[in-house]
């Protein structure tokens, strides 16, 4: 829940994360096992979920929860057999609207908040307190009239119907005003200009290379946002074959009700469904760093 | 203050107007159509049959009274409003306590616990409540197996009496790990000479978090609460997700839920459109009335 809606103002320097010295603190042994109990809390799902998927489906339901078996591969084998590899479809699925929807997302609120941060123009409060009114309203609650005006122009069931709603995120907009301001001095779009560089191509050639870093959090922000998704593709897609992941496993688990051997797939696939996005959080850590006070306070 | 480039020209507006487009497309279009939408109904002729036997006319307010009389509604927003209370306080209580233990820096395991704790959040909620769904089984739940062994009989997680917190278990389960990222990093910031002073004068680590910690990151927290709140009534995913695996989880356990049976299992995209807005103005009254009473100038326009 919270998980897939909650955005922040990443901070915008290096400088208010650094680590403080530390060398004279004592370790505190209750600090230490309340912590590896929270741990163990949040691993315990993601343990159960790689042993589990080791299991065959008569083994599921009948040895000890943390006993592992062999059949990891047997059972990615069969997953990636049913219906000719469709997981793997939902999987490129997943990739295509969480890749191609948060880089477009990405540009459209680098512009945006640009324009918003550096320029003066006629409406622009006006533009920005739609922006932070668009903060506010729950994205889900759009679902629905999104679905039925998507379903007048006949683009229901089809890519764009998940594509086009994701490329606007009100709040990257909001996040690329406060590092467009920050980050990018007027000086150096004057000299810019000086040099006889339109608008445009100072955007391209040096506002995007010096808003990089924040644009790589919004970017990673929008990323997980689009692929937790659960209720916009749920509604707008009816063939399977354009599912993304989270809507394609959970209606296997709704087929594992009447043929329990598909679970063992539906927990297969959960696994293999959470490595990218493991794998780009352990990869990208750095760019984790969320100070949503400091921004609120900045902004 | 002069921070941007006075000059006249229509660059601005080039740039603004992808996200214009969008923003009318698909925020601005979606909210004056579910609005229209909800004032209307269908009128049918004779018995309903054939092309134009079927018109849509003006209902006035009767989609509203439907909507909120529906003997479904009432219970469905008294338990995302429970939900709301076991899952703000405990999410942001627990990711409080343990960016604070972080912070204060008196362990060795840090780093490990912070990339454990934060990792739900690479989780989707659908397959959080997969796998949770899956642990709640009891012929699956290692916690069953134990207290098993020990003679007690579990209750079934997914019983009527207890579905409301093993759905909530759910969710503090996927934002703690992201709500205390955002409060350790506030609590990096806070400069050592703060309450280096107060250490000297003799205070105690809980002492410093309790004066010194918790009232510099306040806006860090309001934020935190503000988007959890809004994130709790919008809760879809998790109980779809669960309801193969348990029967007591109606169509219309949440009113989101009830808005997307309403609109697709029903056909009646009026009532639909009534309830979408109603929770749209909760959403709208619930997030600025807790933002009035804190009183805080988070989103300020000032730079």
């Amino acid at each position: 829940m919270a998980v897939t809606t909650v955005p922040v103002v990443p901070t915008t320097t290096g400088a208010t994360t650094a680590p403080r010295v530390q060398r004279h603190r004592r370790t505190s042994p209750t600090a230490t096992i309340l912590l590896l109990l929270g741990a163990a809390y949040c691993l315990m799902p993601v343990l159960w979920v790689l042993i589990a998927s080791t299991k065959s489906a008569s083994e599921l339901f009948t040895t000890f929860t943390f006993t592992p078996s062999t059949h990891l591969f047997d059972n990615i084998a069969f997953l990636t057999s049913y219906r000719d590899g469709l997981y793997w479809r939902w999987m490129a699925n997943s990739a295509l609207f969480a890749g191609v929807g948060a880089a477009a997302s990405t540009l459209v609120s680098a512009m945006a908040g640009f324009a918003l941060a550096k320029y003066d123009f006629r409406g622009k409060s006006l533009v920005f307190n739609l922006v932070l009114a668009g903060v506010l309203v729950p994205a889900v609650i759009l679902a629905v009239p999104q679905y039925l005006l998507l379903a007048k122009a006949g683009m229901t069931n089809t890519y764009w119907s998940v594509l086009l709603p994701s490329m606007i995120s009100p709040y990257g907009i909001y996040l690329c005003r406060i590092f467009a301001a920050a980050t990018v001095p007027n000086e150096v779009l004057e000299a810019a200009r000086m040099d006889g560089a339109g608008d445009w191509r100072s955007f391209v050639r040096v506002v995007l290379p010096m808003m990089r870093s924040g644009l790589v959090t919004v970017f990673l922000f929008q990323f997980v946002a689009i692929w937790n998704n659960y209720m916009l593709p749920f509604i707008m897609l009816g063939d399977d074959k354009l599912f993304p992941v989270t809507v394609g496993l959970s209606g296997l688990l709704n087929q594992g009700a009447t043929q329990p051997a598909m679970y063992t797939s539906v927990v297969t696939g959960a696994l293999l469904s959470v490595v990218p996005l493991v794998a780009l959080f352990l990869g990208l850590q750095r760019y984790w760093r969320v100070d949503l006070g400091a921004g609120a306070v900045k902004a | 203050m002069s921070t941007t480039v006075r000059r006249r020209t229509g660059a601005p507006y080039l740039f603004l107007a992808p996200a214009l487009v969008l923003f009318g497309l698909f925020l601005a279009a979606p909210i004056v159509y579910a609005g229209y939408l909800s004032l209307r109904r269908v009128r049918v002729s004779g018995l309903g049959l054939g092309s134009g036997s079927r018109t849509e006319i003006w209902a006035g307010l009767e989609n509203y009274t439907r909507s909120l009389t529906d003997p479904e509604f009432l219970p469905s927003v008294l338990r995302v409003g429970a939900y709301g209370l076991i899952v703000v306080p405990c999410m942001l209580g627990l990711a409080l306590i343990l960016a604070l233990l972080l912070d204060a820096g008196r362990t060795r395991v840090g780093t490990f616990a912070r990339t454990a704790i934060f990792l739900p959040y690479a989780v989707p909620a659908v397959i959080a409540s997969l796998l949770w769904g899956f642990l709640y089984l009891p012929r699956v739940s290692p916690i069953v197996d134990v207290l098993d062994r020990v003679g007690i009989t579990a209750p079934d997680a997914l019983s009527s009496s207890w579905v409301l917190y093993a759905v909530a278990n759910i969710a503090i389960w996927g934002g703690t790990g992201f709500n205390m990222i955002v409060l350790y990093t506030a609590l990096r910031a806070i400069p050592t000479e703060l309450f280096e002073a107060a250490r000297i004068d003799g205070a105690g680590d809980i002492q410093i978090a309790l004066r010194v910690k918790i009232p510099i990151i306040a806006p860090s927290l309001v934020m935190t609460t503000l988007f959890s709140l809004i994130a709790t009534l919008q809760v879809f995913a998790e109980p779809m997700t669960l309801r193969p695996l348990s029967n007591t989880i109606s169509t219309t356990w949440t009113p989101l839920m009830k808005v997307y049976r309403d609109a697709f299992v029903r056909n009646d995209i009026y009532a639909a459109a009534a309830t979408s807005v109603i929770i749209a103005l909760a959403t709208f009254v619930i997030s600025y009335g807790f933002l009035k009473l804190v009183g805080s100038r988070a989103f300020s326009q000032e730079n």
